[in-house]
């Protein structure tokens, strides 16, 4: 049937009965909702999706292997001189600390008649990660009266054991893997039934700094955590006072002419300038002009504040604009300056919407990561920044660069690893705004 | 005198100027406070603010300035045969730098006394090993010119920071002394502290401008440089792009371009109509409950970091792309590609249509709706034959804008989209964009002076014209719209 046959058939029938056009309108309406479920499902599975992955690659990274066995900490090796002597003391290196991991390892499999057909020496000290003597030596030297007993430690397993456990690693790629043994995994399945190597909660992956290409199993976020707290530390202190300063000049004093004009087409254009190019900016001026080290929280955090500053601005600006204006005329109508009746009435009416709209300004700051890649926080750094303000110039970390920087290494335990870091990243993000919301909720006002 | 040492003294100054600056506004009122013309709080704030600001803001200025003018006086001192086979002034420069602290430590430590670095310089070689001893290891023997021109460094440095001390003190005293003698019943103290007070926000409101203004500086500068080093000429037109360590390399911006658009392009493709669905469907249909549930969730998508999207797309969905789609139809073997970039690209960006969306439909009034529905048409007729014709030119402001954040995206394309220039139709082929080879080129160990390193910066400035003009393309138009119906 053509178009013009069904304007031209006369309306015959009931009213309660739909005519071929009308059901066919009818249609077009239900298809047109089902297209806009079909959107926001397709949004919310894709949030779902996100989030699922990210969760299920990451939370494994909580969890890491440790081996539980008794380690004799021999004196003769030790402490040769027999003084306790700090400085002596250190002079065991950790190589020392490997071998004596070794040998109780090699005991415990004896003891427990753990006799696996084929098993080299080898395989039996890198069963043991070669972080592990490290931090028996740390434990060791801080607590020197260890020396000469036998202590029950958990012992940080290879990688690759760990990987095993997780499902990462598997008999069959065990075979085509040179880093690890088949001998090793059945080593590792006996040990398992006896209780001997297991999974606990990895407060290092929280609290430790990065570590090598090899040893993913010591890799953690301390150092990454404390150089975005540094640099969210300059943010604040940085961004809120000038971000302030600048909203109240362009709300309450500014007068209206090309200048404020300029500016405030400048910081409409600033909050939409690609990341990437701030960082281009900081390393231009920052560490090539102005001769600032690399890699350090406070280039960083200058930055991010130059980033920040425009959605602090913004909604600083909402924040003054909502106080209504009858409140300044009646500071103003009793004598108030201009000065007194910002300083006294409007910030502390403007005040929770100003710190919510700071708050989620530094969340943006705390997940950006293409600037800080310019100004070198990818490099590796094992050492703990000081505490500020010199630490705010010692070489560190930042959260998500190191996300970016385990992804660039080949291990896949480093996958594993960047996800558990995203979580912590995503856990910190949840918070800020759950604070910023409580805020909005308990001082939000309408007039 | 550190610096640290030297705005505590400062700030110490000017707090016992604020106490001074009240005790003296209460004296000179005869014990009368009501004969003051400004409360005594402000004589104390004026003095605060005369001793501060003007002794802080030469400490600024004077660290900015003074690296400057010692190396361009410093590096005088070094001739050509001192800069080695391969290396450049730079080099030499940060040896000198080092060499300098090193000496300070040592001098620090009491190693060596000042007389004694000064006469130095026959025993070259015993220094190289001394300095390692504090931290400072260096490549090769320190040529007598370099050490000489550290000795001359490091002496400039402490120079000028003694005489930076001396002149920041004086500068506060003089402020001290200047406010403290002004203070009369009759002074103006809270116009004057507040007249200063907006000085201070109006330079404040001026780090935007200064901000842009450093941001179009760097990025001109040294694409001039590379400019120099390279023909524009080629930087446009040429079609491959090959660096290459040793000189020869062929930046040609056209592979990175094509990248760019075409990830932006599926990201739109993908985006745009699952935002627009869901802002119509939201604003239009959706019930109060149904809004309030899936509005936040929305929005949680635009608060995820974008490194986020960067891993998702290198673990799940780069993968899974590969091994369903690119590897059965033979049309690739990679799990970066076009394609996984576009797909996160665009889910990161449909938040933002949707939020952009929804702002402009509700602005489209209630009584063209209304007529709408008096005439007999159905929901979705007046949607898509009234409502949508309306809001036109605002969501075409909305993609453009959207257009702008994809092209400038950094992280999803960096770990998503791979890293090889190529001009291909197929979107499961890696391909590379304008922001990963800005990072690309500018990460690691990066030389200022090969044309290899100084090409990001013209690739940022090209970066910052297109989102820019975009940019104030669609805020032209959404503003446009705007007033249409105001």
């Amino acid at each position: 049937m053509t178009n013009a046959a069904v304007h031209s058939t006369p309306r015959s029938g009931s009213l309660f009965s739909q005519d071929q056009r009308t059901r066919r309108r009818n249609t077009a309406e239900r298809r047109f909702r089902i297209y806009g479920q079909a959107a926001i499902g397709i949004a919310m599975m894709a949030l779902v999706i996100l989030l699922a992955s990210v969760l299920g690659n990451g939370l494994s990274a909580f969890r890491q292997t440790f081996i539980n066995m008794p380690v004799t900490l021999d004196a003769d090796v030790l402490d040769k001189k027999g003084n306790r002597d700090a400085d002596d003391l250190k002079k065991v290196t950790t190589i020392g600390y490997s071998k004596l991991l070794l040998n109780s390892l090699t005991q415990l499999i004896e003891d427990q008649g753990l006799a696996i057909e084929g098993l080299a020496a080898s395989d039996i000290k890198d069963m043991i990660s070669d972080d592990a003597a490290a931090q028996v030596r740390n434990r060791v030297l801080a607590n020197p009266e260890l020396i000469g007993q036998t202590v029950s430690l958990k012992v940080l397993a290879n990688g690759r054991i760990d990987g095993y456990l997780k499902g990462r690693v598997s008999m069959e790629s065990a075979e085509r893997d040179s880093n690890v043994s088949v001998n090793q995994l059945r080593l590792t399945d006996e040990m398992m039934e006896r209780g001997l190597i297991g999974k606990s909660f990895n407060w290092s992956f929280i609290t430790a700094a990065d570590a090598s290409e090899l040893r993913p199993e010591a890799a953690g976020l301390g150092v990454a955590i404390l150089g975005s707290a540094y640099m969210m530390i300059v943010v604040l202190v940085l961004a809120l006072p000038i971000g302030v300063a600048a909203s109240i000049y362009l709300e309450e004093f500014a007068p209206k002419n090309r200048w404020t004009d300029l500016i405030e087409v400048n910081i409409s254009n600033l909050a939409a300038v690609p990341s990437i190019v701030f960082g281009i900016l900081g390393l231009a001026i920052f560490i090539n002009f102005a001769g600032l080290p690399q890699s350090a929280p406070i280039v960083g955090g200058l930055v991010l504040t130059l980033m920040t500053l425009p959605t602090i601005i913004i909604s600083t600006r909402a924040a003054i604009k909502a106080v209504p204006p009858s409140i300044r005329d009646a500071a103003l109508g009793i004598g108030a300056s201009k000065m007194q009746t910002v300083f006294h009435h409007v910030l502390p009416l403007a005040a929770p919407g100003i710190l919510t709209g700071t708050i989620i300004g530094l969340a943006q700051a705390l997940g950006e990561t293409a600037p800080l890649l310019l100004i070198g926080m990818v490099a590796f750094v094992r050492d703990f920044p000081a505490a500020p303000p010199e630490g705010l110039f010692d070489p560190a970390a930042a959260l998500p660069v190191q996300v970016y920087n385990w992804t660039q290494r080949a291990d896949p335990a480093f996958v594993e690893r960047a996800s558990g870091a995203i979580i912590v990243l995503l856990i910190f993000l949840l918070a800020m705004n759950a604070v910023a919301i409580l805020l909005r909720r308990k001082f939000e006002r309408r007039w | 005198m550190s610096i640290g040492l030297l705005l505590a003294i400062i700030l110490g100054l000017a707090a016992v100027g604020y106490v001074f600056g009240i005790r003296r506004a209460k004296s000179a009122s005869g014990g009368d406070t009501r004969s003051l013309h400004s409360l005594a709080g402000y004589h104390g704030q004026s003095v605060f603010l005369f001793v501060a600001v003007p002794a802080l803001l030469l400490v600024g200025i004077w660290l900015l300035v003074q690296p400057i003018i010692i190396e361009s006086r410093v590096s005088g001192l070094i001739v050509e045969a001192d800069i080695p086979q391969g290396g450049s002034r730079d080099l030499v420069m940060s040896d000198v730098r080092r060499v300098a602290g090193g000496l300070n430590i040592i001098a620090g430590e009491g190693g060596l006394s000042e007389d004694e670095i000064a006469n130095m310089g026959a025993d070259l070689g015993d220094l190289r090993s001394r300095l390692g001893g504090v931290g400072v290891a260096l490549a090769s023997d320190i040529q007598p010119n370099v050490f000489e021109a550290s000795k001359r460094y490091r002496q400039m440095t402490n120079t000028g920071q003694i005489m930076l001390s001396v002149s920041a003190i004086a500068l506060a005293l003089a402020g001290f002394v200047y406010s403290i003698a002004r203070i009369t019943a009759d002074f103006r103290a809270r116009n004057v502290s507040e007249g200063f007070v907006k000085l201070l926000f109006i330079a404040c409101s001026c780090v935007a401008v200064l901000t842009t203004f450093g941001i179009v500086a760097s990025l001109v500068v040294e694409s001039l440089h590379f400019f120099r080093l390279y023909p524009v000429s080629d930087f446009l037109f040429s079609l491959t792009w090959n660096p290459q360590f040793r000189g020869g390399s062929d930046l040609g911006i056209w592979p990175l371009l094509w990248g760019t658009l075409y990830v932006s392009f599926v990201a739109l493709l993908f985006a745009v109509p699952v935002g627009l669905m869901s802002a119509i469907y939201l604003s239009e249909y959706a019930s109060k409950r149904v809004r309030s549930v899936v509005k936040p969730a929305i929005e949680i998508l635009a608060g995820i970091p974008t490194i986020v999207y960067g891993l998702f797309a290198l673990i799940t969905v780069g993968p899974f792309l590969r091994d369903y789609f690119a590897q059965p139809f033979g049309l690739g073997s990679s799990s970066s590609s076009v394609l996984t970039a576009g797909l996160v690209m665009g889910i990161m960006l449909i938040p933002f249509v949707s939020s952009l969306s929804d702002d402009i439909i509700n602005a489209v009034p209630q009584s063209m709706r209304d007529g709408s529905f008096g005439l007999g048409a159905t929901h979705s007729e007046t949607v898509r034959q009234v409502i949508l014709p309306a809001a036109l030119p605002g969501i075409v402001g909305a993609i453009l804008l959207a257009a702008s954040r994809a092209i400038g995206e950094t992280m999803i394309v960096v770990m998503g989209a791979g890293a090889a220039a190529k001009l291909s139709l197929n979107p499961l082929e890696a391909m590379t964009t304008i922001t990963v080879k800005i990072v690309s080129q500018l990460t690691g160990d990066t030389e200022f002076a090969s044309p290899e390193t100084l090409v990001a910066f013209a690739l940022g400035l090209m970066l910052f014209i297109f989102t820019l003009g975009l940019n104030v393309i669609a805020l032209y138009v959404v503003r446009k719209y705007r007033e249409q119906y105001e």
